[in-house]
């Protein structure tokens, strides 16, 4: 009987069943991918990724709702009117701890992809693959795979390194369950990613020639051009000739400004081909969760059902009177990215914690651009349709200016112009009026640009950290340093702590300065 | 004059005539006098000795009473046989049906609550049926189980919830229950090896005695009441706060009924339970067969449990009483209504001014008043809050599983060697647990724009436990050793699989709900054991004892590197009362001191194949596209290959003791135990596995204590008897060393999650501290003692407010639990009461601290009611408050679990039959500081329990 000992589950099987067949490694990959859009094994909540000790609430422990609320609400765009929940307070107030479970969430969720990707580098190498049978197309397009599995890696890596510079690093030589990860400096990091990013070019697919959302040379090249932007942050030395590089490979590839800003954040902006380089996808039919565009649908305060197209308002996300005051005016009239929602909210965020103070936002909106519903829209109007862009040109366009205006060789002034005044056409609505001059085009024009441009987009915190801005004195907004008025702090908050339950874990690490 | 068999005087004892009213009691020299004529009959009743009649022929009549060797041989089930109740070595209690708790019980282990010293059992909730938290000396684990093994007649059961049933024991009916045997140390419960470190529950049901028919027919008939309802504002001072401090729109939104929605959802509800029996002799076929129906309605409206119960059971003997076989049957089918305990929530927070029934007559929910939102799809307002009472009526949650336990016993004692017994025990327990649940299409909760919505939906899960052992035992008396020598050795084969189904969902018409398909069918969890298990008594001169018991387990939970496990016990007693120095004392009646060490381990409450590298499938709604086809995603899942056991070694010191020809009884047991390779979900090192926590063996915990227990017969007249227990228990659990990393400092595990935002945690396990320690920050006060909104200790003196400021303190974990009992005769009347008390258990108030605020009121979308705790502190309702140790607060109780009267008005029909009546209350009252609904509560948070009803039962019983 002892051999009744010997049992193994009825559904779960293992990697030689999983990656037996061709099918089963793009269903392998759908979890690289999918770990940035969803938070488990299934839709809505029930199998998490994230452990509950992390993150107890499954809705919040996505990539995007965490990555977001680190980048956004440790700003001047976005304040969330819960304290409760999990992790909220002391990110406006900037006196997080490495207890906190938003700054935990990102960095465990961030890991959990890069050990999900290091598994499929593990079982997609060339041996691996003829080992299993697997020859001709099949192969070359596992070999793509390959590729994509690292960039997903390299893009996880920058945004560790960026949020917490020197974080745990583990590859795909890392045993599973054996191996304790080494602690990795930032500047090393930088050159691990830069060098990832260069090895797997040649073998991504050319821009927008893969299936969408599937990452392409295109996408290779914004996150290198993201990452030589910030350069000067992870290593001390400025890289903005390469960004100015990266930046004309991918305007030479073919991107262009879509027509229509309104239509960036739509239920149907997969349609955006000409300007999406890199998205996450949701789908109310298949990607059910309740973070991703879901949170940036529902979240702002007030937005009446039918503008959102969802259920309504979780009466959560404002924006502080500093933020609006970046527009010429709030009502969307000239600057159309101006996308405030004001019915019912006072400008100035007088209270942290409360719903009525500061506007809210319609920016991100569950219908296609014409106002219907996306074809797969959920009639209960809970999960949302609307993709979300990690690269698009317009980004690009500013990383290009800004490259420029700090130096870099390989562009110019002139282009420069021409690339902030499509933007700025485009916010006009396409007529004229938005246009600026070349003396108007300075780094302080540009950071205030990025955050007209690229609201909500999880950039902001990243954007004033490399000004200078997001620490001290020289911008202050609503509730900055737990200030009603806003004060300076700690240069430590430039970045965020290593969780201290990975350094009780993980003897190899050191944490950050300060904390 | 009346003296024992060495001729010593027996004092108390007593003398009736029979057929006559008169009674007298021995002096202290065991003298006595009484009236009699020559030819009555005289009857000489002691407690611990036979009874004697005798014609009073003699005017000095002198008796000598035998010890009653019914009493002193009472024989005790322990693991894998039986041993004689004064050859105990290790720490055993025994309640039998005459100790049980009494009155409307529908789940058996509620009946020894407060019995046992060391024992604690608390119920989970009110519902019918409801399980309860079962710690025998504190529970030795963090993330496996602490919960005693539980054996019904010799098949242990799995420890697992059933599909469809509140609570896998209310399947047993407890008046089929003759005792429980609590295994608490290691000695005695070794022998049950991998799955005895929280203890060992052997249950053994009443079995057939032969001889001529009975009938027992028994019928309890009971009311239930909310006992205590949690405190709100009323309509009128809602109103009050509303129109002060609200908006124009909130005060708009305001409406005019004054609605108890807590009243709304309970009810006084009426449960029958009734039992027959029947019990006899064919032949030389003992049997007793037994139907009871139960009825049961909750406190909370539309909830309702019906069960029917049989069970059969069949022992006769063969050749000569050479093979005994034993078959026990028992069935078990239930009907239930599940009421939507969504609703007591609801309840507590729904507006007060709102009526229950919409004034708007368009169709729409039921009819029912809801929070509406004209601009959303559903037309409701997203996220808040639903009506108590659709809640209830417009969902249907019906299930009827049923669960099956049986063996066949077949005891063999050897022709040519008598002393050799061989023991086949075959068993099995299988459970079919189905159920719907029916939510109507109009109602809100589930309600769908365009008004496809609501709910069809079904689920099931089987079971399929085997059971085979199969021992040896040999007994012997070796007198010219004056020597006794019983030794076992065995074997054991368990095997537990389940079945789970998958369905898609439905919505109320039938029509399933798109891309709801479940990724697979079903699920087969499985699990089995493998064991060999060995045990040696040893007695000399009745004087001293050894017992030694070794088991060796093997597990399917653990891999290659860690599937098998050693087991060791023994355990020492010395009989002193036996001594030649103690025979002669008369006052002390009993002596024996028991030391004993022993090793159990612990496997339950863990997953099935943590230690094997495999990959899930996502369901359909978590796909990823790749173009336009959505993919199902392969997720590796964490694995620790080195997983294995948790082992806890238990020292155990006694001393049992007895006075007054054991009118006096009781025991003393200090104990010890240390678990080692805990079971825990720790931290892995980031990028190091495919979860951030999982299961690995690290950290030690203690567990100390004391339990001592005494019964007393205080007076013992003919007409007027007394008995008293009291047991109390003193435990103190110590988490010792946590650290993932050996040698350096351990993270504190988050545990005790609570209502309020998006996921919090009140407790934590930390090393120095109890298991469940409350982590909250320090309120400050001001000087009349009234917390300061926002205002907490800032323990590190950062000058910020954060996580780190978290402060350590009391722990959900009581340091002394007692009980008290006792029971009184006179004549034909007998009352009895039981007190269960608690002292040093911290409960958060998670209601208070979640709802006692004025943001609850005004701070959301629309408008909710708040817990009374809002008038006394004030709060706004700030970020700090949520987590403050305001809201713990000392939960120390005593209750009294019942009081019960009864009358025995003795023969009816011409003494064909007997008949007794019994009245009672259960949850006759609390006494306690706490100011939630009820102290009780085992995990320590507080929110939204399904409130303990107080029961008024009438019953009777005949017998013919």
């Amino acid at each position: 009987c002892t051999k009744k000992l010997d049992l193994t589950p009825t559904n779960d099987i293992t990697a030689d069943e999983v990656y037996k067949t061709p099918l089963g490694y793009k269903q392998a990959l759908a979890k690289v991918y999918g770990a940035f859009a969803l938070t488990g094994n299934t839709g809505g909540t029930g199998t998490p990724d994230i452990s509950p000790e992390i993150i107890s609430d499954e809705g919040n422990s996505d990539f995007l709702r965490l990555y977001w609320n680190l980048q956004e609400l440790t700003t001047d765009e976005a304040a969330w009117t819960w304290p409760n929940d999990a992790g909220i307070q002391g990110l406006k107030e900037m006196s997080w701890s490495s207890d906190n479970a938003i700054v935990k969430g990102v960095y465990y969720r961030s890991m959990f992809q890069i050990a999900i990707a290091n598994d499929f580098i593990r079982q997609s190498t060339p041996d691996k693959v003829s080992g299993r049978g697997i020859t001709g197309n099949d192969a070359a397009d596992i070999k793509k795979y390959h590729a994509e599995a690292r960039f997903i890696r390299a893009y996880q890596y920058w945004v560790l390194m960026d949020l917490y510079a020197n974080p745990p690093f583990a590859d795909e030589n890392t045993t599973i369950a054996v191996t304790v990860p080494d602690q990795i400096k930032r500047a090393d990091l930088f050159k691990y990613i830069e060098t990832e990013l260069k090895a797997i070019e040649p073998d991504m697919a050319a821009p927008k020639a893969n299936e969408y959302p599937r990452a392409d040379q295109g996408a290779v090249w914004a996150l290198l051009s993201r990452l030589y932007l910030n350069a000067k942050v992870y290593t001390g030395t400025e890289r903005f000739t390469d960004a100015i590089t990266y930046c004309n490979k991918i305007i030479g590839a073919g991107y262009t400004l879509n027509p229509k800003y309104r239509n960036l954040t739509v239920a149907d902006n997969n349609l955006n081909t000409d300007e999406n380089i890199f998205m996450i996808a949701y789908d109310a039919k298949y990607t059910q969760n309740w973070g991703g565009t879901t949170y940036l649908a529902h979240g702002p305060v007030g937005v009446p059902a039918a503008t959102s197209g969802t259920s309504g308002s979780w009466t959560g996300l404002r924006h502080t009177q500093q933020f609006v005051a970046l527009f010429p005016d709030p009502s969307g009239a000239t600057d159309v990215r101006a996308q405030f929602y004001t019915p019912g909210q006072i400008l100035e965020m007088k209270e942290l914690y409360k719903q009525t103070d500061g506007y809210s936002s319609s920016k991100y909106r569950n219908l296609t651009h014409d106002g219907k519903p996306a074809p797969n829209a959920d009639p209960n109007g809970n999960w949302a349709d609307i993709d979300f862009p990690i690269f698009r040109l317009g980004e690009v366009y500013l990383t290009y200016a800004e490259a420029v205006l700090r130096n870099g060789t390989g562009g110019d002034a002139t282009t420069a112009l021409t690339y902030i005044n499509a933007l700025r056409k485009r916010a006009w609505d396409n007529k004229a009026g938005g246009e600026i001059t070349a003396a108007q085009l300075n780094l302080n024009f540009i950071l205030d640009e990025r955050g007209r441009e690229l609201y909500y987009e999880a950039q902001r915190r990243t954007d004033l950290v490399r000004f200078g801005k997001f620490t001290t004195d020289t911008y202050l907004w609503a509730w900055k340093g737990g200030a009603a008025a806003g004060k300076s702090v700690n240069d430590k908050y430039n970045v965020f702590p290593i969780p201290s339950i990975d350094l009780t874990s993980n003897p190899h690490l050191t944490q950050n300065t300060g904390y | 004059r009346v003296t024992d068999e060495s001729g010593n005087p027996l004092s108390g004892v007593t003398i009736s005539i029979k057929g006559k009213n008169i009674a007298v009691v021995t002096d202290a020299k065991g003298n006595y006098a009484i009236p009699a004529a020559a030819d009555d009959e005289l009857i000489f009743t002691y407690i611990g000795f036979a009874k004697v009649e005798q014609k009073a022929s003699n005017a000095n009549l002198n008796v000598k009473l035998a010890t009653d060797k019914q009493n002193l041989n009472e024989v005790v089930i322990v693991g894998y046989g039986t041993t004689r109740k004064k050859d105990l070595t290790g720490s055993v209690s025994t309640v039998t049906a005459k100790d049980f708790q009494k009155g409307q019980i529908s789940t058996p282990e509620q009946m020894i609550a407060g019995k046992v010293a060391g024992v604690s059992v608390i119920s989970n909730s009110g519902q019918p049926g409801a399980g309860s938290t079962i710690r025998i000396r504190g529970g030795s684990s963090v993330n496996a189980s602490n919960d005693p093994l539980f054996v019904v007649d010799g098949v242990p059961l799995e420890n697992s919830s059933i599909s469809g049933a509140s609570n896998p024991l209310s399947f047993i009916n407890s008046n089929d229950i003759e005792s429980f045997t609590v295994l608490k140390d290691a000695s005695a419960a070794a022998i049950y090896g991998t799955r005895a470190a929280n203890g060992v529950i052997l249950i053994t049901t009443k079995k057939g005695v032969g001889g001529r028919l009975k009938v027992n027919f028994t019928t309890n008939n009971s009311l239930s009441t909310a006992a205590n309802k949690v405190d709100v504002l009323s309509a009128d001072e809602f109103r009050t706060v509303v129109n002060a401090k609200g908006t124009a729109t909130q005060k708009a939104a305001l409406g005019t009924a004054n609605t108890n929605w807590q009243d709304e959802i309970y009810q006084t509800a009426f449960s029958t339970d009734n039992n027959i029996s029947i019990s006899g002799g064919i032949k030389k076929l003992p049997y007793r067969l037994s139907i009871g129906y139960l009825n049961q309605s909750g406190i909370l409206k539309t909830d309702n449990l019906q069960r029917t119960s049989a069970t059969l059971r069949i022992n006769p003997s063969f050749f000569d009483d050479h093979l005994k076989v034993d078959l026990n049957l028992k069935g078990s089918f239930q009907n239930t209504r599940f009421a939507n305990t969504a609703a007591i929530g609801s309840a507590v927070t729904f507006d007060p001014s709102q009526p229950i029934y919409s004034t708007i007559k368009d169709g729409r929910y039921g009819g029912y008043w809801e929070y509406r939102d004209p601009t959303s799809p559903t037309g409701l307002s997203p996220l808040a809050g639903r009506n108590p009472v659709g809640l209830l009526n417009q969902r249907i949650d019906k299930s009827n599983p049923m669960r099956g336990i049986g063996n066949l016993q077949l005891d063999y004692k050897f022709h040519f060697l008598p002393d050799l017994h061989a023991n086949m025990n075959l068993g099995y327990d299988v459970v079919d647990g189905k159920g719907t649940v029916f939510v109507s299409d109009s109602a809100a909760s589930d309600y769908a724009a365009g008004g496809t919505g609501g709910q069809n939906n079904k689920y099931r899960q089987t079971q399929k436990n085997t059971v085979f052992d199969f021992y040896l035992n040999y007994s012997k008396d070796i007198p010219s050793i004056k020597s006794h020598v019983d030794a076992m050795a065995g074997y054991s084969y368990v095997d537990y699989l389940t079945k789970v189904y998958n369905y898609a969902s439905y919505n109320a018409a039938g029509v399933k709900y798109p891309n709801s398909d479940p990724a697979f069918p079903y699920n087969e969890p499985e699990h089995s054991l493998v064991s060999f298990f060995g045990r040696v008594n040893y007695s000399y001169a009745d004087k001293y004892l050894l017992t030694g018991t070794l088991r060796r387990d093997g597990s399917s939970r653990f891999g290659p590197l860690n599937k098998w496990a050693m087991f060791p016990s023994v355990a020492f007693a010395w009989k002193i009362k036996n001594e030649q120095f103690l025979m002669t004392n008369n006052t002390l009646s009993d002596l024996k001191l028991r030391i004993g060490y022993g090793i159990t381990g612990q496997q339950d409450g863990i997953d099935n194949y943590a230690f094997l590298a495999a990959y899930g499938l996502s369901s359909s709604n978590a796909s990823y596209p790749f173009g336009s086809t959505y993919y199902q995603m392969y997720r590796p899942g964490a694995y620790n290959p080195a997983i294995k056991w948790e082992q806890t070694a238990t020292s155990n010191i006694a001393l049992d003791y007895g006075f007054l020809n054991n009118r006096i009884t009781g025991s003393i047991d200090l104990y010890y135990k240390k678990t080692s390779d805990l079971l825990v979900k720790v931290p892995q090192p980031a990028g190091s596995n495919f979860a951030a926590y999982f299961l690995a063996n690290i950290g030690d915990m203690t567990n100390k204590g004391v339990e001592f227990s005494v019964n007393a017969q205080i007076v013992k007249t003919k007409d007027f008897t007394w008995d008293a227990g009291f047991n109390i228990a003193y435990n103190k659990n110590k988490i010792t060393n946590l650290s993932v990393i050996p040698g350096t400092p351990a993270t504190d595990i988050p545990t005790g999650g609570i209502a309020g935002g998006k996921g919090g945690y009140a407790q934590v396990f930390a090393v120095g501290y109890p298991r469940n320690t409350f982590n909250l920050y320090q309120q400050v006060y001001d000087s009349v003692g009234k917390p300061l909104e926002n205002v907490v200790v800032d323990v590190n003196k950062d000058g910020i407010i954060n996580e780190k400021d978290l402060v350590k303190s009391k722990s959900s974990n009581p340091d002394v639990f007692m009980g008290f009992t006792t029971n009184f005769t006179y004549k034909k009347w007998n009352a009895g009461f039981v007190l269960r008390s608690s002292i040093g258990n911290y409960v958060y108030n998670n209601i208070a601290s979640n709802n006692g605020n004025r943001n609850q009121i005004l701070g959301n979308p629309v408008l909710y009611n708040a817990s009374r705790s809002y008038l006394d502190t004030k709060f706004v309702g700030s970020n700090i408050d949520l987590l403050s140790d305001y809201f713990m607060q000392n939960a120390s109780f005593l209750r009294m679990d019942n009081f019960t009267v009864g009358y025995n008005a003795g023969a009816i029909f011409n003494k064909k039959a007997n008949l007794r009546l019994n009245a009672g209350v259960q949850n006759v009252f609390v006494i306690t500081k706490y100011t939630g609904i009820d102290p009780e509560i085992s995990s320590g948070i507080d929110n939204n329990m399904y409130p303990r009803p107080r029961i008024f039962t009438l019953g009777g019983a005949i017998d013919f």
